[in-house]
């Protein structure tokens, strides 16, 4: 059961777009802004309020590569695997990260609830390829080894 | 509040008036790209150097009858990977400025803003050539910008900049000096087409909606510039987001459409915020919502993020996920010309096609069709990125020569590399080769040879990229994006992926490679929407054009660019190696072995090729066959 806060903000996130069905992705959208994750109990919740049914609201959310049941890390790396950065050794980068985190496909978010690493297909960065995302900061011209040091730098606690 | 014609023009004499009154405008470029080098860095510091400063402006200040200078944030100043950029502009001189880091900017105030000097070691150079302006650096000067024009040159969050260079004269043209039909008629004698990918006639989509019985209707932008490798469209929505935005007004006006919506990747935060911040300025001042400029048109924007959803990028996806759907094409007809957003009838363009929109009211269909090809007028922008020497983005006229932009605009390969072919269009297009490079570039000329301009992604390859692993790329792109609604595209792209992994296993046969040609033609010609049946092109072009590159794997097993890991074999140079026992140490299989200070073996059978042991040699004595 989620505690009361949480419907709260469902309601005055409902209330800055309005009670229509075509608000549900935007509504989802600001959710995760704020828990990082769709809590699947809110969502229920937030269809009834904008009128449409469970079954509909979860077959949208769940079409969406960028909603998510599970709750994601502090700090959400985004790996670009797009052409320019695949032709330019993304994958390398990627895979040290998940080395160094202990993070499979499956399993991408860390214990402590730090880190999330997910593959996107282009952050539009292909001049400074290859590239990765931290929450909306982008990151140019990877290797493993900065990957490394970013990680570390992030584990200190400073800001991405 | 700007609510008549006059108010506009009025407006407009006070900004250029004041934009006239900075003698200094320091211009830091805070496109996604600079950004990403630190670009934000360098404007706060340039702002603090100016803070103790007498006659400095940061916000677009009215004319006070003082000279001024200005910090600005510009949209994308074209030379990405030598970012952070900077230009400093006074009067008519302009200099360009790369790399520029926080230690330079007290220099560059010193010598460039207060004096008249040059900071020489940070211009940009090519073949061992200076070049301090930037519309004389090669990659540059070879341009015509249109949609381009303002990008890099103005304060991409300034409504006042944008009106000053112009902005919202062609609207005012349109509302004024046009009837509704005038619009749509210029547009469609300007030849004016679809710059998304499938290159359909504007004009003929304008006419379509504005003559549908149902009288409300629509206007929407395709900003889910979802191809791998493309970044012109972003580069717009956050360069010069007013442009986009009076290009979909003129839109609406010329077809009587109330509400404009933005459909935006979800991984353009950048974007989003600046369209966001010009809609709110836009609306405080009256130039959308109603009754605007007094003349009873009504228009108001709406943005849409995107939720990770390539197919989102096809038309009936789109507006089925403004709706709050899943962003699943639907069968057509009817066409979204009739029943579109809300089942009503709906223009649908990309952001460039509506950011070329002012240019050709204000000039007319002549001057644009003087621009570009006889079947596609006009300028196409080019996101130019991989093995090329100047990656960026790239305005040209349609016509242009591969050989020209690679050669010419991108100064050619990186380090020395040969060509082998560039990728047009991404997921959806194929490749072009060698032979191709003279090919004046226009839509139905590329098409010829078994590719598409797309949207414009260039991403240019040399021998150290194996074709097959381009289209094994391009295959799991499109079989992770396949929504699965019909039967072709879900199920031939998984088919035609786990074949050629077959064939980057080193498991491929012959065979394969028929069954590579029939799956792809099937479904390029069943699917359902325009990805699925482009979703084959990247196989059946490099098919066509590199097969002895896929036979090469599977009759001999080898892949000459050393890039399928299967394909690999590592061996110890005897010579070379001093028998330091590092390669043994570190092989996670134990495959190595050796005496101390003799010369160490690999075991084939059980080398996994992870190529630790090339990567700790302090030999190099290492390589890879």
């Amino acid at each position: 059961m989620l505690d009361r806060t949480y419907y709260d903000q469902a309601d005055e996130i409902v209330k800055r777009y309005g009670k229509n069905e075509r608000f549900l992705i935007p509504i989802m959208q600001d959710i995760q802004e704020v828990y990082r994750y769709i809590p699947g109990e809110l969502l229920t919740y937030v269809a009834e309020q904008i009128g449409v049914t469970r079954a509909r609201a979860f077959s949208v959310a769940t079409f969406y590569e960028n909603f998510s049941f599970q709750p994601k890390g502090k700090f959400v790396i985004k790996v670009c695997d797009g052409t320019a950065c695949h032709v330019r050794k993304s994958i390398p980068v990627k895979e040290e990260i998940m080395k160094i985190l202990g993070l499979t496909e499956e399993n991408n978010t860390t214990a402590d609830m730090l880190f999330t690493i997910e593959t996107v297909s282009c952050l539009g960065a292909c001049g400074l390829a290859p590239t990765m995302m931290v929450n909306e900061d982008v990151h140019p011209n990877m290797t493993p080894q900065k990957a490394d040091e970013l990680i570390e730098k992030l584990k200190g606690g400073e800001e991405a | 509040m700007i609510t008549s014609k006059d108010a506009l023009q009025a407006v407009r004499a006070e900004a250029q008036e004041a934009l006239a009154s900075y003698d200094c405008r320091i211009l830091v470029c805070s496109g996604t790209g600079c950004i990403a080098t630190g670009s934000d860095k360098i404007y706060e510091k340039f702002v603090e150097i100016c803070k103790d400063q007498p006659g400095i402006a940061l916000e677009f200040a009215p004319h006070d009858g003082e000279k001024k200078t200005g910090v600005k944030k510009t949209g994308c100043q074209g030379v990405c990977e030598l970012g952070p950029l900077v230009r400093i502009q006074k009067g008519d001189k302009t200099v360009q400025y790369t790399k520029v880091q926080i230690d330079d900017c007290e220099e560059i105030f010193k010598e460039t803003v207060q004096g008249d000097g040059i900071v020489d070691r940070l211009l940009y150079r090519q073949n061992d050539t200076a070049y301090v302006a930037p519309d004389e650096i090669p990659f540059i000067a070879k341009q015509t910008r249109i949609t381009l024009e303002n990008c890099g040159k103005v304060d991409a969050e300034s409504l006042n900049e944008y009106i000053a260079a112009g902005g919202f004269s062609a609207f005012e043209k349109a509302l004024f000096d046009m009837s509704s039909d005038d619009v749509v008629a210029e547009i469609d004698q300007s030849g004016l087409r679809g710059r998304g990918g499938g290159g359909f006639p504007a004009g003929t989509k304008w006419k379509q909606v504005a003559a549908q019985k149902e009288k409300d209707r629509y206007v929407v932008c395709n900003g889910d510039e979802g191809d791998p490798g493309a970044f012109m469209d972003g580069s717009v929505m956050e360069g010069d987001p007013y442009r986009l935005i009076e290009g979909m007004m003129i839109a609406g006006y010329a077809v009587s459409a109330a509400n404009g919506y933005i459909y935006v990747r979800a991984e353009y935060p950048n974007s989003v915020r600046r369209l966001r911040n010009a809609i709110a300025e836009l609306e405080a001042v009256g130039l959308l919502g109603e009754n605007i400029l007094g003349t009873g048109f009504n228009f108001k924007m709406h943005i849409n993020r995107g939720a990770g959803a390539f197919v989102c990028g096809e038309g009936s996806a789109l507006t089925a996920s403004i709706e709050g759907k899943r962003g699943m094409p639907r069968v057509k007809p009817p066409r979204t010309v009739e029943k579109g957003l809300f089942a009503k009838p709906t223009v649908l363009n990309n952001v460039e096609t509506y950011a070329n929109v002012p240019s050709i009211v204000m000039k007319g269909a002549s001057w644009y069709r003087s621009i570009g090809t006889e079947g596609t007028p006009g300028t196409k922008t080019f996101s130019l990125t991989g093995a090329i020497q100047n990656t960026g983005l790239i305005e040209v006229p349609m016509g242009t020569t591969l050989r020209e932009i690679i050669f010419d605009i991108g100064g050619g390969l990186k380090s020395g590399g040969s060509f082998k072919a560039v990728q047009m269009g991404g997921p959806s297009g194929g490749c072009l080769t060698e032979e191709h490079l003279d090919v004046p570039l226009d839509f139905d000329n590329v098409k010829k040879y078994g590719a598409i301009v797309g949207s414009g992604g260039l991403v240019v390859m040399d021998e150290g990229t194996c074709m097959v692993d381009v289209a094994k790329f391009f295959m799991g792109f499109t079989q992770r994006e396949s929504c699965g609604k019909c039967g072709p595209c879900r199920i031939g792209t998984k088919r035609m992926l786990e074949i050629l992994e077959k064939i980057t296993d080193g498991n491929g046969e012959l065979s394969d490679l028929d069954k590579l040609e029939e799956i792809g033609n099937f479904v390029k010609t069943r699917s359902l929407c325009g990805l699925g049946k482009s979703a084959p092109l990247p196989v059946l072009s490099t098919l066509k054009n590199f097969k002895d590159e896929y036979l090469e794997h599977i009759n001999e097993h080898k892949c000459k660019a050393h890039v399928c890991n299967a394909m690999k074999t590592y061996v110890i140079d005897p010579e070379a190696c001093k028998g330091c026992t590092k390669c043994a140490k570190n092989c996670p299989v134990n495959a190595i072995t050796g005496e101390k200070k003799g010369p160490h073996e690999i075991d084939t059978a059980k080398c996994i090729k992870c190529g630790t042991c090339m990567d700790n040699c302090p030999f190099g004595a290492i390589s890879v066959q």
